[in-house]
């Protein structure tokens, strides 16, 4: 017979109410917006601003924004000379849906739009293999995109040859700039990166002070004077006679930066590797290079690709500065139009920024989507 | 098979021994890059040498004691057109560093606010907070300048209008007025007043812990300290006869008179440099919190500690040694970016040395002295962020 234990339950429990239903909208905004009374007071806070912050938002952006026309009139106020009441303040899709061949390819000629157009084909065509993991013949798909392409697309874009007639770098613009050199950025310095990185952990003394100074000193530097010893100092180093054009000072001052960078992620991903990785390949007899192609930097590179994939990300915003240097990409090219006769803003009145402001607003949406649409990971550098 | 090789083979084996020696291979892979770097440095002083003479540019750095010639907007020191390009770019040096130690204490308080606003309980707040995060995330710095230069700042309206704020503080599209005080004489006692404040706060602070040490009694120091801070230099105040007065900005027929104004192109520098910069503060801070285990806290109520202690003596202490070093990156970049003022004409010492640059032409100096300004700058905040960090590490018996 078992002992009668005193803490164990001689008879049922009495049924509980079934639980109030969870998950109702009512519940769902009592936990969230108001648990406790500083959170009432929050949330409460909260609302009022959004109440007073999107529907100006909504209205400047659909409501009273000027979808078409085709000069300045529509945009401006009667007081600036145009067609809408004064105090009217709206965003002004008419310029971007004008301007847009501007934004896109700058001042390109017209005739010849087909040339940027191939290249972004091509691109895009030999980008979609290479996205898809289960694609063919990757080595292929990566030398055509990351070394013929780059020279291709230099000669399809700035002619002289194939009787195709010459485009001058000066005449190029809009987003089609800001992709070039980002892509160029991307295809040098990631090769130079790695060089960088190896050279940094070198055991032979030269080539490491060498590297930890130039990855150093170009860390330690805003961009934008690297741009301006680009642009001011590289016409100085060279012989005389030899020229070197606008574009390609600022490509090579935005790859030697980003370069640096990238260094320092790729040796985050050497610094990964298990010592017992190295004394492997040692022992099959492998050599210094044989052991960083085979084994080392596949396994280190794959270790710091989202870094990587940053890098990538903060270069494209980092373009925008070449526009400093008296260049027209996305960004340079709008502030150009700002100044234009027809459609520009109007100079004499009171209210010239409104237009500007206009303007701006759909550009830091545009970049805005461009980028939720690519998706920034969390945590990207600057 | 050994005795039957040749003594020409072996003496072959031998050399080629020798190339396979690690050690001389380095030695001769070193060689090789040394001659190439210094050949390639020597090439090109070489031609900067020729291209220098050919333009008639005198190398060196005298060129920093002739007269400037141009104004600057913001001249924090003394400065006018007659004075040396040297005084001009140490205006730019004072500058960026105004502009950059002003950014970096907005932004990481701004950082702060929104990064424990990510991690509210309260769902507004953590979304409101995460779509400030994702959108100044994604834009260039750039772009968020020019945004508040011309999109925000310009549309204020003329000084004749100026929006009147608090404190006669007054806003138009030409900077920000405010008053500035007049030390009058006697206005010494509230120095001194505000000197024996923070040396009596500091020995509270030490008697304050040695008491707890020793008897395990708290005493409220802060709250103490801010009264002690306030009260003494306000009972000398009045104590010495009102010695301070303010100059207050008065509405003209077409501009403030009087006080002192900051321009918009700092304003704007100042914002955007501040917000952009705080998205990023506020993931480092939103991680540093989240990296802190949950078993700390826990055990920290466990020990009956009130939620603010658990707070303060627990979770932020350990988050601190996760924040510092990216916290660190982070206000490298706000310094480096505070470069992309010469967009907007801020003075700084990128936008100087460039007038300076166009003016001489001596490129090659200005843009030394850029590299050094901004490797000083960069060096002293890292030594500053590891004495910190150092300090704020974890301390093992």
């Amino acid at each position: 017979m078992a002992k009668e234990l005193a803490y164990v339950r001689k008879e049922m429990q009495a049924q509980k109410p079934a639980p109030k239903k969870e998950g109702t909208a009512i519940q769902w905004v009592r936990a969230n917006l108001f648990a406790t009374p500083k959170d009432t007071i929050l949330s409460i806070i909260g609302i009022i601003f959004l109440v007073w912050a999107i529907p100006p938002i909504i209205d400047w952006l659909f409501i009273d924004a000027a979808w078409t026309g085709t000069d300045r009139a529509t945009c401006a106020t009667v007081a600036q000379g145009g067609m809408r009441p004064d105090g009217w303040s709206g965003a002004c899709w008419a310029f971007i849906g004008n301007k847009m061949d501007q934004i896109i390819f700058g001042r390109y000629p017209d005739a010849e739009l087909w040339r940027p157009i191939l290249v972004g084909a091509v691109f895009t065509l030999l980008l979609i293999p290479m996205l898809m993991p289960s694609a063919p013949h990757k080595g292929w798909n990566a030398f055509l995109l990351f070394l013929a392409l780059p020279f291709i697309s230099f000669f399809i874009l700035y002619g002289g040859v194939f009787g195709l007639p010459v485009v001058n770098t000066s005449d190029w613009g809009g987003l089609m700039v800001t992709l070039i050199l980002s892509y160029f950025a991307i295809a040098v310095s990631l090769p130079f990166g790695i060089v960088l990185a190896l050279g940094r952990r070198s055991k032979l003394p030269v080539v490491r002070t060498l590297s930890i100074t130039f990855i150093e000193v170009v860390r330690g530097v805003p961009l934008i004077t690297i741009l301006f010893m680009a642009s001011v100092m590289l016409p100085l180093f060279l012989p005389e006679g030899m020229t070197i054009n606008k574009f390609l000072r600022a490509i090579v001052g935005v790859s030697l930066f980003i370069s640096a960078y990238m260094a320092e992620t790729i040796r985050g991903g050497l610094q990964a590797m298990p010592k017992g990785q190295f004394e492997g390949a040692a022992s099959l007899g492998l050599g210094y290079w044989q052991t960083m192609r085979l084994i080392i930097l596949p396994q280190a590179i794959k270790l710091v690709i989202p870094a990587i994939v940053n890098q990538f990300i903060s270069i494209f915003k980092d373009t925008s500065l070449v526009s400093i240097v008296g260049m027209f990409d996305l960004l340079g090219i709008i502030k150009f139009n700002f100044t234009d006769l027809d459609m520009g803003l109007a100079r004499h009145s009171d209210h010239r920024p409104d237009f500007r402001r206009h303007r701006l607003l759909g550009l830091l949406l545009r970049h805005v989507a461009l980028f939720q649409l690519h998706g920034a990971p969390p945590g990207y550098r600057t | 098979m050994a005795d039957t090789i040749s003594n020409a083979s072996f003496g072959e084996s031998r050399a080629a021994a020798l190339l396979y020696n690690p050690a001389v291979r380095g030695f001769l892979y070193q060689l090789v890059t040394a001659i190439l770097v210094v050949g390639f440095v020597w090439w090109v002083t070489d031609n900067t040498i020729t291209n220098l003479r050919n333009a008639g540019i005198a190398s060196g750095f005298s060129f920093l004691d002739s007269r400037a010639g141009f104004d600057i907007a913001q001249t924090p020191i003394a400065y006018n057109n007659d004075m040396t390009y040297g005084r001009a770019l140490v205006i730019g040096i004072v500058n960026t560093i105004i502009v950059s130690v002003a950014g970096i204490i907005t932004a990481t308080i701004i950082g702060f606010i929104v990064g424990v606003g990510r991690l509210s309980s309260n769902w507004l707040m953590a979304k409101l907070s995460q779509v400030y995060v994702e959108i100044f995330r994604n834009i260039p710095p750039l772009l968020v300048i020019f945004f508040f230069y011309t999109g925000v700042l310009s549309l204020l309206p003329s000084a004749r209008d100026s929006l009147s704020l608090p404190l006669d503080i007054y806003l138009n599209n030409r900077g920000l007025a405010f008053p500035t005080p007049i030390f009058g004489p006697g206005s010494w006692f509230m120095g001194a007043a505000l000197v024996v404040a923070i040396a009596a706060i500091m020995s509270l602070a030490v008697w304050a812990k040695r008491r707890q040490m020793a008897t395990g009694q708290q005493f409220p120091v802060i709250r103490t300290g801010i009264a002690i801070l306030i009260l003494l230099p306000l009972i000398a105040y009045f104590v010495s006869g009102m010695p301070v007065t303010f100059d207050i900005p008065v509405k003209g027929r077409f501009n403030l008179q009087g006080g002192a104004v900051i321009g918009p192109e700092f304003m704007s520098l100042y914002l955007a440099l501040s917000l952009y910069t705080a998205a990023f503060m506020a993931e480092i801070i939103r991680g540093g919190i989240l990296g802190v285990a949950k078993g700390q806290t826990e055990a920290a109520s466990a020990l009956g500690l009130h939620p603010r202690k658990v707070t303060r003596l627990v979770v932020v202490p350990q988050a601190m040694r996760i924040i510092i070093p990216p916290m660190t990156s982070e206000y490298l970049s706000l310094t480096k970016n505070s470069s992309l003022a010469v967009a907007i004409g801020y003075a700084d010492i990128v936008a100087v040395g460039k007038t300076v640059l166009n003016q001489t032409g001596q490129a090659v100096e200005v843009v030394t002295i850029w590299m050094i300004i901004y490797l000083t700058l960069s060096i002293l905040t890292s030594i500053f962020m590891n004495w910190f960090n150092a300090k704020m590490a974890l301390v093992e018996r």
